[in-house]
């Protein structure tokens, strides 16, 4: 079998290395919780509102809350401009990112209501969906909604035959070898659980298993920001806000 | 559509006594069906039956501008429609999420594969490309549409001739074929497989009442690639905790079931198209 030609990262990171994470706490006023979050230039802003009364009533449940997530796009963020309002695409990961948040919610305790979490992406180099849902546990932190414990994703790549943490957009479009494949995943911050998990392209079963122990790893990394910023927002504003 | 508390908690009774209502396997599919050529309009068309779960797939082509991005490539576009006439749960009216979430596993499942060789479907750089459309429609929905969808696509891809061009007019001759078929990759052979997760139990192809009781599910497309088994794509669906080794027995399960099912359903496709040439 021909030798891995992957050997150096396109913007010289080491393979394991994510690009620089940064993420803030409470930036939209209006929201009962807000943050952003960022791998390298792929920048996601995210707000919650609720829980709160659910309209129209008949979309009630009345055992549980539910939660709402809109994720998008803004047209600018990316070289060719995208059509404002939801595409399948949109619709579809905004769907995939309330499944992968919803098992840490204390929805239980909120019957009849709604959570509405939006998710906007101002500026994308690839792995959007993974910085949206980072962003959107802080907020839902910030907002005080009750939960089991945090949400960190990140997306590993496969370029040829070697695994990448954190794939940017050049990365994505690699087409030597093997070409690239990207995997989103999602954990539950402090367990083994896999909240959701994406793949395009093509890898082994074997090679995938390595894929989701480095992604667990690397979420470790997206985790220690996620708390930390959390903490020194809580410092700064006593909480109080 | 919800079905009763009494109805999932036998499933869950039976699964856990490794039994099904209809007598299979945890991971047993139903009798698969193919024919092609279902509809003489179409550039290539199939009819997929999974047990009583039946859906129709038609692949038409026009010329059109290739993106900005892949001046040489070829595009498609899949969408799923999901007939009222199939089950009581479907309206007419827009597409709603499930109709969306279909169209785009099984487009992902194809463009990912490799499978259709799009470089080969350029007629001339940055001015014109072929343009798949694979549309797909149940007739029958008695669970796991997902995988029925993907063999359909699979085979009016496989079924499909390409058309003639007008030289004149530079655009599609309607009703007129080349001999040629499309530039697809036979090797790679793409399959989907869908596990569904009920209670501790993980089943695949899950008739409806089985889907309704699952809690969430995967699908995972698999190919042949460089005569080794791979992961094309893989999709969760909702709200789910899976543990990282129950994920790794999915994907050597994944495997284990493509090396079975991928073979028998390229060998019906085969008889199928073979079957139609006679007609």
């Amino acid at each position: 079998m021909a030798d891995n030609i992957y050997t150096k990262r396109l913007d010289g990171r080491k393979m394991d290395e994510l690009r620089k994470m940064s993420a803030e706490v409470g930036v939209i006023p209006n929201a009962d919780g807000s943050a952003t979050f960022s791998f390298g230039s792929t920048v996601a802003i995210a707000a919650v509102y609720g829980p709160k009364p659910l309209h129209p009533q008949h979309l009630q449940n009345p055992k549980k809350g539910i939660i709402r997530c809109n994720y998008d796009l803004l047209s600018f963020s990316v070289t060719e401009r995208k059509r404002p309002g939801p595409s399948r695409r949109s619709q579809e990961i905004s769907r995939i990112i309330e499944w992968a948040l919803e098992p840490v919610l204390g929805l239980d305790e909120f019957p009849g209501t709604v959570i509405d979490v939006h998710l906007m992406i101002i500026q994308a180099d690839a792995s959007t969906r993974c910085a949206a849902i980072n962003a959107a546990a802080i907020a839902l932190a910030h907002a005080g909604v009750p939960m089991k414990d945090l949400v960190s994703s990140v997306s590993i790549g496969k370029l040829d035959k070697q695994l990448v943490v954190d794939v940017s957009k050049e990365e994505e479009d690699y087409h030597e070898g093997e070409g690239a494949t990207d995997i989103a995943m999602t954990f539950m911050s402090n367990s083994d659980k896999v909240l959701a998990l994406q793949l395009d392209g093509k890898i082994t079963p074997e090679g995938l298993k390595e894929a989701v122990k480095l992604g667990r790893k690397a979420t470790k990394e997206v985790h220690n920001l996620q708390v930390k910023v959390l903490k020194e927002y809580l410092e700064k504003t006593g909480g109080g806000d | 559509m919800e079905i009763s508390n009494l109805t999932k908690n036998r499933i869950k009774e039976y699964l856990n006594k490794g039994t099904r209502f209809d007598g299979r396997e945890l991971t047993e599919f139903r009798d698969i069906s193919i024919e092609t050529g279902i509809s003489n309009k179409a550039e290539g068309s199939a009819r997929v039956k999974i047990g009583k779960t039946e859906v129709l797939a038609g692949v038409k082509m026009s010329i059109s501008e290739p993106y900005a991005d892949g001046p040489e490539d070829g595009t498609m576009m899949v969408t799923v429609e999901l007939l009222p006439l199939s089950s009581p749960n479907y309206e007419l009216g827009p597409p709603k999420f499930k109709a969306i979430e279909l169209g785009r596993i099984t487009d992902r499942g194809i463009r990912h594969s490799g499978f259709i060789d799009f470089k080969k479907l350029c007629i001339e750089e940055g001015k014109k490309v072929w343009t798949i459309f694979i549309d797909i429609y149940s007739i029958n929905d008695n669970g796991n549409l997902v995988d029925a969808s993907a063999i359909a696509a699979v085979a009016a891809l496989r079924d499909a001739k390409i058309p003639v061009i007008n030289e004149e007019t530079g655009r599609v001759k309607f009703g007129e074929w080349t001999e040629e078929r499309l530039p697809l990759v036979m090797e790679k052979n793409p399959i989907n497989i869908t596990f569904s997760k009920i209670g501790n139990s993980i089943i695949i192809d899950p008739i409806s009442e089985e889907e309704d009781s699952a809690e969430s599910r995967v699908s995972i497309g698999l190919i042949t690639y460089d005569k080794k088994v791979m992961i094309s794509s893989i999709q969760n669906g909702e709200p789910t905790e899976f543990g990282i080794d129950e994920l790794g027995k999915i994907f050597d399960k994944a495997e284990e079931m493509y090396l079975k099912l991928g073979k028998d359903v390229n060998n019906k496709i085969e008889e199928a198209i073979k079957r139609n040439n006679k007609k």
